[in-house]
């Protein structure tokens, strides 16, 4: 059964993102099949919740959406895959001393995987999202690549790494070529689209307030408390467990030390946290694992990078050093914060083209 | 002749195989309502003559539908539809205070408005079992008749099933238990308007129906309580219903109910014959063009219509949003709070796991053997892309 290259399937989260790209693919002249994914554990409990993106009143919200345009709209289940590829390994993770980014699982497992399949079932070429990313194709290398967001300050590629050349092939960006926030608002606006005023979602759409009450409420581990510790292994005092903590963390450790304090290492084995100075928190570089490329689809030689350690940070040069197969070298020279389990993204050197990216693995000091 | 012009012209492109969700407006009906709606403006609580006018047409109605389930009017009472039926039914004979035990018994496929009731009083202290059905989603006398203990006090069985249309033996119930103090009610908000139904014979205590089922409007529906039966109110307010069910009566509903009942009862022989015989062409057809597809309840005695078909390893939700995309309208279980589609706890009940995709047609007598045949066609290749 051949796929319909005018049909499109696009994830609606009830945000102004997608509602507006609904609309731009609509204009464009493709048939838009607007689906929720359905990803809420507990349907009673987040009747009420206005701010996730995965909530009921979502829901009601991307279907009035779909209303207005006169689009088709579906509520699809993806409890199941969400629990298995999504939560349970954001618990694993924080459960071994490391900060996980569930977005990018979710964009890997589910959004362009699971979601991206039954679009085929629906007979849909195309899935979309309102991802501030761009698609393009390089004719001479025939490779989809990947580019930054014009609206540098809302560019999503850091959680879009793991893209793979059948799924770029598949995904279309509709906000692009935007390059700002203000200006998706503007179209929602002129629309009056019901959620041309919500406010950006949350950063982790199935944790209600606080990670570490979802962590205690779902995980299959205790969290307990243990000691923190200097780098000389001294203990210092009391931590409340060590999900609550993270590489770099400075507020909210509940205990003064009578000079600045940094989370330098969290050590899941001995259950303690280890607390340094803030030269303590630099490394050198890193080594990352499961890596995935874009433009290529191995690294064989060394090359030079921008790279991005966490979502929020800026992007600094490095050099990358392959050492097997899926493990990469990213030397920085100096670095600040290096958190297992979060990503590291590459860039090329004009900070434009997404090189491809991996998960931390190690600290190299 | 067509039961409604208009929907037909609005239905055009559309393929409509779900009557058993819900059934287009009978025009004849709505020329009834529209003349309630604008006429019969007083309210039947004032004693001047347009209240008078009001609470007559209401009488006439309530006597009108008490004749074609062979009740009194004075057993007949109206309320918001199936759901609060259900609600009233069950909760109302146990708030009488000369209840003597706390044991409910119901079966495992009931509509979610008597499950759902049933969980709630569990947590209210009440004991409840839960009976299962056989494989063809008939529910086992033996187990029920085993289930009845000392303290029993209600049995909530429904007549006919949503999902399956399969038929229950209420008669037989009723004589299981007729020399016990236990109420029976029974849910035939989906056999009312497709069977010729009498209350004395099925031996039901109470029975819940509800209008838009029978090509009535939405929102009204009645319950028929056994005169003598102790019911309490769960609403409270005024004098209406005997001051059971309080509330300014749906005027206009009422008299489209009753309408909408009387059209239907006149015409049920003829209709379920061709019924029927689509029903026939229908599961002959998906035979002949699919290999492996299992027909729910299809060894039960059945509502006419009633199609429910399992098809292993292909997923539900696509298969049902393929459909929509082709514009067709059938269902599958129950839809959840947001819309997605759970699995039908009835069909888990008949033994099938969630590997199946079940789908429901339920056909009225304005469907072509040519529309079933263009469903048939879709499916095949729908199916095709998903296997």
């Amino acid at each position: 059964m051949s796929l319909d290259k005018n049909k499109v399937v696009l994830g609606m989260s009830g945000g102004v993102d997608s509602s507006v790209a609904a609309y731009l693919l609509k204009e464009q002249g493709y048939d838009v099949i607007g689906v929720t994914m359905k990803i809420w554990q507990d349907d009673s409990k987040k009747i009420a919740d206005d701010g996730g993106c995965c909530s009921l009143s979502a829901v009601e919200d991307a279907r009035m959406v779909a209303n207005k345009l006169g689009i088709p709209f579906y509520v699809m289940d993806f409890q199941e895959v969400f629990q298995e590829k999504v939560i349970d390994l954001f618990l694993d993770e924080y459960g071994k001393g490391r900060t996980p980014n569930p977005c990018i699982a979710c964009n890997r497992f589910i959004k362009f995987e699971e979601l991206l399949q039954r679009s085929h079932d629906l007979g849909a070429y195309y899935v979309a999202t309102g991802h501030y990313a761009k698609k393009v194709y390089d004719e001479e290398n025939d490779r989809y690549l990947l580019k930054k967001s014009k609206a540098d300050q809302k560019d999503q590629t850091y959680a879009l790494f793991n893209m793979t050349q059948r799924q770029l092939k598949h995904t279309l960006f509709p906000l692009g070529d935007f390059t700002s926030k203000e200006k998706i608002r503007a179209i929602a606006d002129e629309l009056d689209l019901v959620v041309a005023d919500k406010p950006d979602s949350q950063e982790i759409c199935f944790v209600d307030d606080d990670y570490v009450d979802f962590i205690k409420e779902n995980a299959d581990y205790q969290i307990t408390k243990g000691n923190f510790v200097d780098t000389e292994g001294k203990i210092l005092g009391q931590h409340q467990g060590i999900v609550s903590y993270t590489i770099g963390q400075r507020r909210g450790l509940g205990i003064t030390f009578g000079k600045p304090a940094y989370v330098v290492d969290i050590n899941a084995e001995k259950n303690e946290v280890v607390i340094g100075d803030n030269k303590d928190t630099f490394s050198k570089g890193l080594i990352a694992r499961d890596l995935n490329f874009i433009p290529f689809d191995r690294l064989t030689e060394e090359i030079s990078v921008q790279a991005k350690i966490r979502y929020n940070a800026q992007a600094k040069p490095a050099q990358l050093i392959p050492l097997d197969e899926d493990r990469v070298k990213v030397i920085f020279g100096e670095v600040r914060a290096v958190t297992l389990g979060q990503a590291v993204v590459f860039y090329d050197e004009e900070n434009d083209n997404i090189i491809g990216g991996g998960t931390i693995e190690e600290r190299i000091d | 002749m067509a039961l409604c012009k208009e929907w037909r012209d609005f239905m055009n492109e559309y393929i409509y195989m779900d009557n058993a969700a819900t059934t287009q407006l009978n025009t004849v009906v709505f020329e009834e309502m529209k003349k309630y709606l604008l006429e019969y403006c007083g309210n039947p609580s004032s004693i001047y003559h347009l209240g008078l006018q009001s609470k007559q047409a209401i009488d006439e109605a309530r006597l009108q539908i008490g004749k074609m389930l062979h009740a009194s009017n004075k057993e007949i009472y109206f309320t918001s539809g199936g759901t609060e039926s259900n609600n009233w039914a069950i909760r109302g004979i146990l708030r009488n205070k000369n209840m003597r035990g706390k044991h409910l018994i119901t079966s495992k496929i009931e509509h979610k408005s008597v499950l759902n009731t049933f969980k709630a009083l569990e947590k209210e202290g009440y004991k409840a079992t839960y009976l299962d059905v056989n494989k063809d989603g008939t529910i086992d006398l033996n187990q029920l008749e085993k289930s009845i203990k000392e303290d029993t006090v209600l049995i909530s069985i429904m007549l006919a099933n949503n999902e399956t249309g399969v038929i229950q033996d209420i008669k037989a119930i009723s004589k299981l238990i007729k020399d016990k103090e236990i109420i029976f009610h029974t849910d035939a908000v989906q056999g009312v308007g497709k069977l010729d139904l009498d209350v004395n014979k099925l031996g039901v205590d109470l029975l819940s129906l509800s209008a838009h089922k029978f090509h009535g409007p939405k929102g009204i529906g009645a319950l028929y309580i056994r005169k003598g039966t102790d019911i309490e109110n769960i609403l409270f307010g005024g004098a209406q219903e005997r001051g059971l069910r309080p509330g300014t009566e749906n005027i206009a509903s009422i008299r489209g109910m009753s309408k909408a009942l009387t059209l239907a009862k006149k015409s049920i022989d003829n209709r379920n014959k061709i019924i029927k015989d689509l029903e026939k062409y229908m599961i002959d057809q998906l035979k002949k063009k699919f290999d492996h597809i299992i027909f729910n309840g299809i060894a039960a005695k059945r509502l006419p219509g009633y199609i429910n078909i399992a098809i292993k390893d292909i997923s539900n939700e696509s298969l049902l949003m393929n459909l929509d995309l082709e514009k067709i309208c059938v269902s599958s279980g129950s839809a959840c709070t947001s819309g997605s589609i759970k699995q039908s706890h009835v069909i888990k009940a008949m033994g099938l796991d969630k590997s199946y995709a079940v789908i429901r047609f339920s056909l009225n007598e304005e469907n072509t053997k040519e529309e079933i045949d263009y469903v048939i066609e879709k499916m095949k290749i729908i199916i095709n892309r998903l296997s």
